[in-house]
Order: C-alpha cells, then sequence, then structure tokens
C-alpha cells in the first residue's frame, strides 16, 4: 500500500520556511552547477560556430594561433590553384586570407586593457562568412583607413561608436560600421582591409593565414596531403577551420569546467547536509504521525518510500528553481582574456537538453543521498515508542 | 489580614483576526495575603486567562490588577518581566521543566535573575528541593523522574525566588491520584508552613477542596457560591 | 550555571543536527577559503613584484618583440642602473598538460641575476651557465618536481620558436624568500637568438621585453616617461610601468574569471545561511514553549534572543572554526598539485579574518527572524504551543 504523494507536498507546505530556506540552498547549488556547464558549453559553441567544418585554415608549422603565423602570398597562389578549393561564381577561389594583429582597448565597465583581435580581410572573406553581417553603418572602404567593429567589442569597450577613431600602428583609423557575428569569436574582433592593414605592419607579402572552403568536405585529407607533400609549402600547417578554433579554447573550457566542478562538488555537499537536517527535523516532528500510518498498517517500505519522495520533492523543486535561475544567465555575455590567442574572447551562457538533464539529475541525487538515511530512520522506528512520543 | 490582590472591573477580549472574543467580563475579585484560593470552573469559562492577567503574562483589555500595591496592567513589558520574577512562582500543568536542565538547575533558573552569590543560590536551591522532597534526585534530568516528581521540581523552582504569589495552573491535572495528594499536601504545607499566597486553576472538585476558598468562573463572570 | 551554559546544553540537544550544520558550514568557509586563495594566488605576481624594477615592452601586447638596439639607449637614460632582457619561449615539454607546463624563458646571462636579485645561484653554476651556449637554470620548487639535476638534458619541443630544443641544467637557483617564484626555467637569450635566425626570423635580434633597475624608486615614473619618450614616433612604441603594475595587467586579462569566483565565493556565504538559519529557526520553533516558561519566569525578550543568537553564533563559530582549520591542509594540498600554475599557493591573513568576519555575520542573521519571532511572541500563546 502506498502512501498518496499529496500526503508529501502538504507536509512541505505545512512546514514552508524551512522548506522554502532548503529549496532556496538546493536552488543556489544547482544554479552554480548549471552555470558552469553552460558556461564550457558557451565557449565551445563559439568556438565550433566560429570555425565551419568544410573549411580548411593554413598557418605556419608550429604556431598555436594566428597571431605568430605567416603564410606568403606567393604560397598562397600555389594553394588556390588545387582542384579542392571551391570557387565563386566568378571563378575566384572561395577563400580569406587574413593578416591579424591585436591592439589595446579599454573596457568599459573596468577600466581594465583588453587586447583586441585585428582583422584585415579581402573582398572574400564576407562570402566565406556568412554569419558576418553589418547591422550599423557600412563596411569599410578598400584603400581607407576605416574599420568595422564586432558587436561584442562594441558592447564592452569604450569609443568605439560610428565615427570614433582607433589607433592601430602609426595611423588613426575611423570606425564606420558594427556589424554582428552572431555567436562566433568574430564578434570580439574588428575588421579592417588587409591590403592597408599590411601596409601599416611592413608585412606587405606575408599574410597570417589562408582559409579556403572545400569543394567537397571529403575531399580534406585529399587536399591534407597534397599540401603537406609540395615542396614550396612545408613550413604551413594544414587544418579544419573548426579543429583549430576547438584547439584554441580547449584550455580555458578545461580550466572553467575543472574549477567549476570542483566548487560544485564540495557545494553539494553543503546542500545535501541541509536536506539532511530538513529530512530528520521532518522524521523527528512526525515521529507520532509515523507511529499513527503504521499503526493503519502502512508498510515500513511505505514510510521510507514517502519520506524519500518528500526529499526528492524538495531536491527536485530546488533544481528547476536552480535552473530558471540559471536560464537567465542566457542574457548574460562573458568577456575574458583567451589565454590561447592572448586576446579577448566574449561568450555566452548556453543551455543545452544535456545540461537541463544533467542539472535534474544532479538536484535527485541530492535529495535522494540527503534523504535516504533519516527516511531510514522514518522506517525503523517502533510503532509503540512513536505512538508513545509527544 | 490585609489584601494583596485586588482585581478591579477587569474585562478580557481576545481578538483573532476580525473577531472578538470576550472572555472576562468585569470581574472583579480580592484575594487577601496568606489565601489559598481555588479558580474553578467549565473549560472556556475564563479561569485560565484570570490567571495569567494575576500572574502577569498576560494583560486585561481594560480595568487594573493590583498585586502588594502595584497596578500590573500599567506596567511594560520589560517592568512586567522583572515585576514576575521577584514576584510570582508559576506552576504548570504540564511541569514545563526545561529537558536539558537536570533538576538542581531548572530550580536555579530563576535564581540566575537575581544577583545572589554562587553559594547563597546553591543554599536556596538544596533547601527548596529537600521541602519537596527531592534533595536526592537534584542531579537527575526530567526525563529520570517521574510526573509527580517533575512537579515538584517544578514547585521548587516557583518558591525558590520567595515569590509573593505562587500561581497554579491545573498543578494536579497531569498527574495521577497518588502524585496529585502529594502536590496538593505540597501546596498546603507552602500555604500553613510558610505562608504563602496560593491562587490555584483547577476542574477537579477534590483538588479545590484542599483550597481555603473556592471561586466559580462560568462564562467569563464570577459566580459565588 | 549560567545561560551561557543553557545555550551549550540546547546545542547538544539534537546532536547530530548540530553536527551536521557545523559540518555544513565547516566545509561551505573551507571552500571559500580554497575560492579566495585561487583569487590571491592568481594575483601573487603583483605582491611579490619589486617596485625598483621596470618592464619596458612593446605598447601593444607582449607578444610583439621589441628591437635588440633599444638596450644601448635604455642604458643612456639617467637613473637607469641595469638593463636585462627576456624573451617567452614557451614551447612543449612532453605533453600540454598542466603537470608539464613551466615558464621557460630566454634571459641575458649576464645581468639576469642582477636585476632578479631574490633569486640565488651558486657562483660555479652561474659559472657554468655562462660558458655553455644550451644551458639552463631551473628553479628549486620545478628541479623538485620534475626531478631535474645539475646535467640532465631537457627536451623541448618549439611553438613559437620551432624545432627540437636541448637545454642542460646548469644550475638550480633558490628564491631568498618565501614568495619569490621558484618555477622557472632560464636560458641564454644568445642560444635562441642564434636558432631564430632559420626558423623565426622576425624575431632575431628582437627581445621581449627588457627588465630594467632603477637607483632610486621613486624615480620610476620620470625613467618610465623618459624610455617611452624616446620611442614615441617609432615603428614600435614602447610601454614602461613598474613590474608591478605589469603583473596587475596580466592579472587583469584574466578580470572576468577571477570576478566570477569572487562572486560565487559569496553565493557560498548565501548557502551558509541557509543552512545555518534553516537549523536555528527549527529550534527555536521547537522551543516556543519553552522560551514562554523562561519568560513566565522573568527572563526577558533579552535573554530569549540572547539563548537563540548564541546558539546561532556558536554553531557559525565552531564550523567557522572548523572550516578554516581544514582550509589549510587542503589548500597545501590542493597548490601542490598545480604547483607551476600556483607557485605560491598560501591561504592570506585577510582570508581568514574574511572566513572568520562571514561565519560571525552569518551566524548573527541566522538568528534574526526566529529571534524577532520569539521576543514577540505573546506568553500565552508559547504556552499554548505544543512542543
Amino acid at each position: 500500500m502506498k502512501i498518496p504523494l499529496s500526503y508529501n507536498i502538504r507536509n512541505l507546505w505545512a512546514r514552508r520556511l524551512t522548506t522554502s530556506l532548503t529549496v532556496s540552498g538546493i536552488a543556489l547549488v544547482v544554479f552554480v552547477f548549471a552555470a558552469v556547464l553552460m558556461l564550457a558549453q558557451g565557449i565551445q559553441d563559439t568556438m565550433v560556430a566560429t570555425g565551419s567544418n568544410d573549411n580548411v585554415i593554413i598557418l605556419r608549422k608550429g604556431t598555436s594561433g594566428e597571431m605568430m603565423s605567416a603564410v606568403s602570398r606567393d604560397q598562397i597562389g600555389i594553394i588556390s590553384s588545387f582542384a579542392e578549393v571551391a570557387q565563386m561564381n566568378d571563378g575566384k577561389p572561395f577563400a580569406s586570407s587574413d593578416v591579424v594583429t591585436i591592439i589595446n582597448l579599454r573596457k568599459k565597465k573596468t577600466n581594465d586593457m583588453g587586447n583586441i583581435i585585428v582583422r584585415g580581410v579581402t573582398p572574400s572573406s564576407f562570402a566565406l562568412r556568412p554569419q558576418v553581417k553589418i547591422t550599423e553603418g557600412r563596411w569599410f572602404q578598400q584603400g581607407s583607413a576605416e574599420i568595422v567593429i564586432g558587436n561584442k567589442i562594441h558592447d564592452q569597450f569604450e569609443n568605439v561608436d560610428i565615427g570614433q577613431q582607433i589607433r592601430i600602428g602609426t595611423k588613426l583609423w575611423t570606425v564606420v560600421g558594427v556589424y554582428d557575428a552572431g555567436k562566433t569569436g568574430f564578434a570580439s574582433e574588428l575588421w579592417a582591409d588587409a591590403d592597408n592593414i599590411m601596409l601599416e605592419f611592413n608585412r606587405s607579402t606575408t599574410f597570417s593565414s589562408y582559409t579556403f572552403k572545400l569543394k567537397d568536405v571529403q575531399d580534406y585529407e585529399v587536399i591534407k596531403t597534397k599540401l603537406e607533400t609540395e615542396q614550396r609549402l612545408q613550413d604551413l600547417d594544414v587544418k579544419r577551420e573548426q579543429d583549430f578554433y576547438l584547439e584554441q579554447s580547449k584550455g580555458m573550457a578545461t580550466f572553467i569546467k575543472a574549477l567549476g566542478l570542483v566548487i560544485t562538488i564540495i557545494f553539494s555537499f553543503g546542500a545535501m547536509i541541509g536536506a539532511m537536517i530538513t529530512m530528520y527535523a521532518a522524521v523527528a516532528n512526525r515521529t507520532v504521525e509515523i507511529g499513527t500510518l503504521r499503526a493503519l498498517g502502512f508498510q515500513r517500505n511505505s514510510i521510507l518510500t514517502a519520506f524519500l519522495l518528500e526529499a526528492l520533492a524538495l531536491s527536485m523543486i530546488g533544481g528547476i528553481l536552480g535552473l530558471i535561475l540559471a536560464s537567465f544567465m542566457q542574457f548574460v555575455s562573458f568577456s575574458t582574456t583567451n589565454f590561447g590567442t592572448f586576446s579577448e574572447l566574449a561568450f555566452g551562457f548556453s543551455l543545452s537538453i544535456r545540461i537541463v538533464i544533467s542539472t535534474l539529475f544532479f538536484s535527485l541525487m541530492m535529495g535522494v543521498i540527503g534523504g535516504f538515511l533519516p527516511a531510514v530512520r522514518a522506517s525503523r522506528m517502533n510503532i509503540i515508542n512513536a505512538l508513545r512520543a509527544s | 489580614m490585609s489584601t494583596l490582590v485586588e482585581v478591579k472591573s477587569v474585562t478580557k477580549v481576545y481578538k483573532r483576526d476580525t473577531l472578538e472574543i470576550p472572555v472576562l467580563q468585569n470581574i472583579s475579585l480580592d484575594v487577601p495575603e496568606g489565601e489559598f484560593l481555588a479558580l474553578m470552573g467549565p473549560s472556556g469559562s475564563g479561569k485560565t486567562t484570570l490567571l495569567n492577567l494575576i500572574s502577569g503574562i498576560d494583560q486585561p483589555t481594560s480595568g487594573s490588577i493590583l498585586v502588594a500595591g502595584t497596578d500590573i496592567a500599567k506596567l511594560n513589558e520589560s517592568a512586567l518581566a522583572k515585576w514576575r520574577s521577584r514576584n510570582i512562582g508559576f506552576v504548570f500543568q504540564f511541569y514545563n521543566l526545561l529537558p536539558v536542565l537536570t533538576a538542581y538547575e531548572n530550580v536555579e533558573l530563576p535564581l540566575l535573575l537575581t544577583n545572589l552569590s554562587k553559594k547563597e543560590k546553591k543554599e536556596r536551591v538544596e533547601a527548596v528541593l529537600s521541602v519537596v522532597g527531592l534533595a536526592d534526585r537534584m542531579d537527575h534530568s526530567p526525563r529520570q523522574l517521574s510526573g509527580g516528581q517533575q512537579q515538584r521540581v517544578a514547585i521548587a523552582r516557583a518558591v525558590v525566588t520567595d515569590p509573593t504569589l505562587l500561581i497554579g495552573d491545573e498543578p494536579t491535572g497531569d498527574l495521577d491520584r497518588k502524585s496529585a495528594e502529594e502536590i496538593l499536601t505540597l501546596l498546603g504545607r507552602l500555604n500553613s508552613e510558610f505562608k504563602k499566597t496560593i491562587i490555584m486553576v483547577t476542574h477537579d472538585p477534590h483538588a479545590a477542596g484542599s483550597a481555603h476558598k473556592i471561586q466559580h468562573l462560568d462564562k467569563g463572570e464570577l459566580t459565588s457560591q | 550555571m549560567n545561560v551561557l551554559k543553557l545555550v551549550y546544553k540546547n546545542l547538544l540537544r539534537h546532536k547530530l543536527r548540530s553536527l551536521l550544520t557545523i559540518l555544513g558550514i565547516a566545509v561551505a568557509v573551507l571552500a571559500f577559503g580554497l575560492l579566495r586563495t585561487v583569487v590571491t594566488a592568481w594575483s601573487y605576481g603583483v605582491e611579490a613584484s619589486s617596485a625598483d624594477r621596470l618592464i619596458t615592452r612593446h605598447a601593444v601586447s607582449f607578444i610583439f618583440p621589441l628591437p635588440y638596439s633599444y638596450k644601448s639607449q635604455i642604458e643612456a637614460v639617467p637613473g637607469v642602473t641595469t638593463v636585462s632582457y627576456a624573451n617567452w619561449f614557451q614551447g612543449i615539454y612532453k605533453d600540454q598538460s598542466f603537470e608539464n607546463f613551466f615558464p621557460r624563458i630566454a634571459v641575458d646571462p649576464e645581468t639576469i641575476f642582477k636585476v632578479y636579485s631574490e633569486y640565488s645561484v651558486p657562483d660555479d653554476q652561474l659559472a657554468a651557465f655562462k660558458k655553455q651556449r644550451n644551458a639552463c637554470i631551473v628553479g628549486r620548487k620545478l628541479a623538485e618536481q620534475h626531478g631535474f639535476k645539475i646535467g640532465d638534458i631537457i627536451n623541448v619541443r618549439g611553438d613559437i620558436y620551432p624545432g627540437d630544443w636541448e637545454f642542460v641544467v646548469a644550475g638550480i637557483y633558490v628564491g631568498n624568500d618565501k614568495s619569490a617564484d621558484e618555477t622557472q626555467m632560464f636560458f641564454q637569450w644568445d642560444y635562441l637568438n642564434e636558432r631564430s635566425r632559420q626558423v623565426a626570423a622576425w624575431a632575431t635580434d628582437h627581445v621581449g621585453w627588457y627588465i630594467i633597475r632603477i637607483a632610486n624608486m621613486n624615480d620610476a615614473p620620470a625613467v618610465s616617461e623618459a624610455i617611452d619618450a624616446i620611442y614615441l614616433n617609432s615603428a614600435a612604441k614602447t610601454k614602461t610601468e613598474t613590474e608591478k603594475a605589469f603583473q596587475q595587467s596580466f592579472v587583469s586579462l584574466s578580470g572576468a574569471i577571477i570576478t566570477s569566483l569572487e562572486l560565487v565565493s559569496y553565493v557560498i556565504i548565501g548557502i551558509i545561511l541557509m543552512v545555518l538559519a534553516n537549523t536555528i529557526i527549527m529550534s527555536a520553533r521547537e522551543r516556543i514553549r519553552e522560551y514562554a516558561v523562561l519568560k513566565t519566569l522573568g527572563f526577558t525578550s533579552f535573554h530569549v534572543v540572547g539563548l537563540i543568537a548564541g546558539e546561532s553564533l556558536f554553531i557559525s563559530m565552531l564550523g567557522g572554526t572548523a572550516g578554516i582549520l581544514l582550509a589549510f591542509p587542503v589548500c597545501e594540498g590542493f597548490g601542490a598539485q598545480f604547483p607551476t600554475m600556483f607557485p605560491v599557493f598560501k591561504m592570506a591573513g585577510s582570508t581568514i579574518a574574511m572566513a572568520a568576519a562571514f561565519s560571525i555575520l552569518v551566524g548573527v542573521i541566522a538568528a534574526v527572524f526566529p529571534a524577532y519571532r520569539s521576543a514577540k511572541m505573546q506568553i500565552v500563546d508559547g504556552l499554548r504551543q505544543i512542543g
């Protein structure tokens, strides 16, 4: 015979204050747990979105980022002549030669300096990266000292509004537009004309990287082998664009996940103790009630189940509250230095079904562990003694 | 004998949300010094309320209560607390001993509010515990004592400060006949030997029988008998 | 007996509950201490840096090198006593795991230990370091961690400077005080420069940053300005600042992470509060009748508040003390896991003070509501309560 669930719910309601304190404690823990997972997921999402699976990036061998890389114009010419490189309608290669440098800008809130990537791009870059769309102002004109800025930089840094000027190298560049790059890392960059940037930094023949689209995704291994065996490209590395960006953020994602998990494990211990205290008190206060239920013919197992269910309800409510709280974090943008590139990277907290499930599972586990011992105590009570207690 | 307690036209109305429940209506009562008075009446008659008003743990809606010349209806909360600690010894139906303290410590409790020295406290506690016949049980915790013994500890706690007035709210209500008898004998001794003025609420005619005087309350009014 | 004894006895009434609460608080305070220590360890470099050293780097970022030719020009600036220089080599030792990460820096053997006077190297080892082209000197902690001994060869795969690099341990440096970083590896800048001609031409004859010792630390702002003024109109502008400010700019790079760690440490306080408030509210509710009895005996609301607050404070302080004591070994163990990431991982005095202060504060706050309720309670209502 089972004790109806409404019995548990009413008991939780009857002890509203204690219940709400315990639930709040669990909710806080769940919130931190979910937020950490969401942050790690957010970095990954950003990086996956930045790179595309059918794009290939060419960098100088041994460099971990674009900053230290060098790919010459001649080498780019050789690469673009391979048949596996996709072509645009006008017959030009579906590719972008980028030159990358960094500058300092001041953050709005903290007044700290942040390192921002400046990417010099060629006209075909826009076709290759359709996620990037101008939302305010216009694109820069080729050959002029004009610059457009990513929306995340626009949100978080000072003096980057349209019409304002930014010093890059020896020249002042005028901001003429703001672009939206969705979730990608490009949103944390400034874009300008590649030739102009190269001129400024005296690197007229070398780009930082060369990215091209594959005619067919299956061709990756083929072109990789071809490029690696070509005599004049011996100092270059070939990578899938997505892998490249994932590598760049791996360190940070691992760090956030590891630190976050250590914190939540310690936290959950506290929340479990909270649940245990509440459930022990619930058992102690309802000794007579338990005796009565047993006298009415309910089995020990029913009592055990009833109290466990109560603990589960407690942790479930806390878990759902924590999740709701955490889901608001999706509106928050997190910006920090990615030590993989030594430059600013903005990313969001992203909630996935996987995170929802693991968070709810996590909170239920707290309920089970916190509620088990008290439930056992309740079920082991001697009827006579329980009834006599007052 | 001079009058110790003067209750003058006291009315008590309880407010529960918007509902007003009159409990006592225009009650007047004099208790002379050295009296042993039993208040009787059916449940809901207001006898416990009257007792609470006299002992200063509740305040009347109107009227005045003079105890040894002090109008306690006019005292504020902290003055009233101080007054209680000096003038009132209270014995409850369910003894209300602190379960974490020993019999000795329970009796000592009200003395914490006095300036007595450690030695004086010890003498007083031991003295009253021997009056109630529990000198050999002073290190026991309430749980190790029977109901009658617990009530004797409670009485010791009530008289240890040598109060002006001893108040009992159904002091025998939760006891078996034999223990009740012991408690009543003890109260009688306190009244005759130690000249304590006692007001006791009870619904047990036998218990009321040990008092010198019985007052009946019904529906919030005194009925003389 | 006094009122304190009653507090103590009440605490023992629900031993399990009190114990669990103390345990919960201890764990949370422990987590608080650990998190705070991570935050302080992060910015430890700022504390350890000297105020009479200046760092000159590329104005935009230290990842851009400066010409070697700046050295003699900086030396000529009045107030400058010694100029040393270094390059961040990076590279990969064994693999990219945390355990195998340690700073690998190309330095000028003649001047490096003059500007870094907090490191000591035996004279014969320093001489050996200067003599051999591919020699290196490692910190004591680093040597202990990886078992490096003099004469050992350390193989590093270059990334910024491609190729396979072999370094011979010529000496081990020791810090003169506890805050010195003993986890770095130094090798000859000349060796790096020579090989970079083939593998990293862009970096040849360039240095990552200059380390400058000045005669009088009060001159730091003037000397910094004088140096930067020289290169105001050159392609590679410089930024000169005290070592402290330089370290600070590193720390602020990860400002958002530090801020969120700090935020989380305050969430912990919230969780402690929930656990403790729960216990105190439950206890106070169960004892409402006892409080009414105490009031009948003449105890005032003040006494009752004292009883509740006393119990709350007692629990929170016990838990806080246990947590702080536990945090010492845990911090030590945690720091030992990441010896190169956190060269110094020690709980700061301010962390201990904060943990203690928060324990007390939480003890007070947790008691506010139940104490208020018990103080306001009418005796008559309290007595009616079935315990």
